[in-house]
């Protein structure tokens, strides 16, 4: 028998591009078709050879240094005529304002949100922990190892699971100072990608709405769960990064109970 | 004292995604040194340009300009690379429009599922690569390719058909 759903449709749920409904009714569909549920089975097995085909090039180690450099020239020389205009255009600040809030680096682009100095927090941990390769305190993948590492470090002892099963495995966790204090950091993998799932004591007991922000290429989700708030940021697709945070939502839920 | 700050901006915002720069323009020029030195210069120029990005994906807005830069550059120095895709993308749908024997000889060479992406054509090679080994979503791909998100969709599709055919093909050797 012959589907005429079309081809881009399966592939769209192998995407996760669908919203709940439409996953609903496609996941109903491929009970009762073959050729769909062969083609979303070939979609899968494709990913995973992608996934073991080790084809993520990453940026030569000298790279990184010769852009520093060539950015730092390009700056002095273009200095005087370019940076004049620049700052009046691109900003439209006066210039006190601009020295002042130039101090702080990210808070310097205008966003449509409140201002969040949490989420710059945040996602400025989350860079430090990939540049300067500090990612982990504790490089582990299992979570027997991870968890105790905190006990004394924090005056909390974060739920500590493992996602491998999932494709995401446990990298380590890491100590990091936000908001005023010190909270657990937890990293995952994904591919190339990192995941910080940052913890800490809450005051707020009950879980409110999980609301998503993006901030310079970062996604983060953010909720409160049995007395503990979590924040998750990754440079991953909100789509997967929103599978993760709902695996790690159900885990310390059946964890707490 | 301002320039300073400026790039101080540049190197915590836009830095941070050189892998995903680098893994775009090494796929896309399939060249090492090519690779290297194209995203350079897109540095560079995304640097020039920092004042005409206004906070959001900067992620998106750097690959955006690298992606420019790769075609340029292929433009210039191996121009057939172009022509050649745009052919084979202006045929129609199933198996990228050309017949499944057709499929099986382009990738009759390809020792591995990384030869058999190189050897797809650039556009097919440049939406899959951002999907599923850099992670984009369809809204990303599209803002970074500057095409509708149903053009992403079909060049997915297309990608995964010829990439599939080869997985049939080479888990039959095997056999």
């Amino acid at each position: 028998m012959r589907c005429t759903e079309p081809r881009e449709l399966v592939q769209a749920y192998l995407d996760r591009e669908l919203d709940l409904a439409r996953s609903l009714e496609m996941e109903q569909h491929f009970r009762g078709c073959a050729t769909c549920s062969e083609a979303y089975e070939e979609g899968r097995r494709l990913r995973t050879a992608l996934n073991e085909g080790e084809l993520y090039f990453s940026a030569p180690a000298d790279l990184h240094k010769r852009i520093r450099a060539g950015v730092r020239d390009e700056a002095r020389r273009g200095a005087r005529p370019r940076f004049s205009s620049w700052r009046a255009t691109a900003f439209g600040l006066p210039a006190a304002l601009a020295a002042v809030i130039a101090l702080s680096i990210v808070p310097l682009f205008r966003r449509p949100m409140t201002p969040d100095l949490l989420v710059d927090e945040i996602v400025s941990g989350h860079v430090r922990s990939l540049m300067a390769e500090h990612l982990t305190d504790v490089a582990s993948s299992d979570k027997h190892t991870v968890k105790p590492w905190f006990d004394g470090k924090v005056d909390f002892s974060p739920a500590v699971v493992d996602l491998a099963d999932h494709g995401f495995p446990l990298v380590g966790g890491r100590l990091d100072y936000l908001g005023n204090r010190s909270v657990a950091a937890l990293i995952y993998a994904r591919q190339k990608h990192f995941i910080n799932l940052c913890v800490w004591p809450s005051s707020h007991e009950e879980t409110r709405g999980a609301p998503e922000v993006s901030r310079h290429g970062f996604n983060l989700i953010h909720w409160d769960s049995s007395g503990m708030t979590y924040w998750v940021v990754s440079d991953l697709n909100p789509a997967e990064l929103e599978e993760f945070a709902g695996l790690i939502r159900d885990r310390m839920a059946s964890a707490a109970r | 004292m301002r320039e300073a700050n400026q790039r101080a901006n540049f190197e915590a915002i836009v830095l941070p995604h050189l892998d995903a720069a680098y893994n775009l323009a090494r796929w896309l020029l399939r060249d090492e040194h090519d690779a290297r030195d194209v995203v350079q210069d897109a540095y560079l120029r995304a640097f020039r340009f920092f004042d005409s990005f206004r906070g959001g994906d900067s992620r998106g807005w750097l690959l955006t300009i690298v992606r420019n830069a790769c075609y340029t550059w292929l433009r210039k120095a191996r121009p057939a690379e172009l022509q050649v895709s745009f052919d084979e993308e202006s045929h129609g749908r199933g198996g990228g429009g050309s017949n499944p024997e057709e499929n099986l000889l382009r990738n009759a060479n390809a020792q591995s599922l990384k030869d058999a992406l190189e050897r797809l054509p650039v556009r097919l090679r440049e939406a899959i690569v951002l999907r599923e080994v850099e992670g984009l979503s369809y809204a990303e791909i599209a803002a970074v390719a500057d095409i509708p998100i149903g053009t992403v969709m079909s060049r997915l599709s297309r990608s995964r058909e010829r990439l599939q055919e080869f997985l049939r093909v080479s888990n039959g050797k095997e056999v």
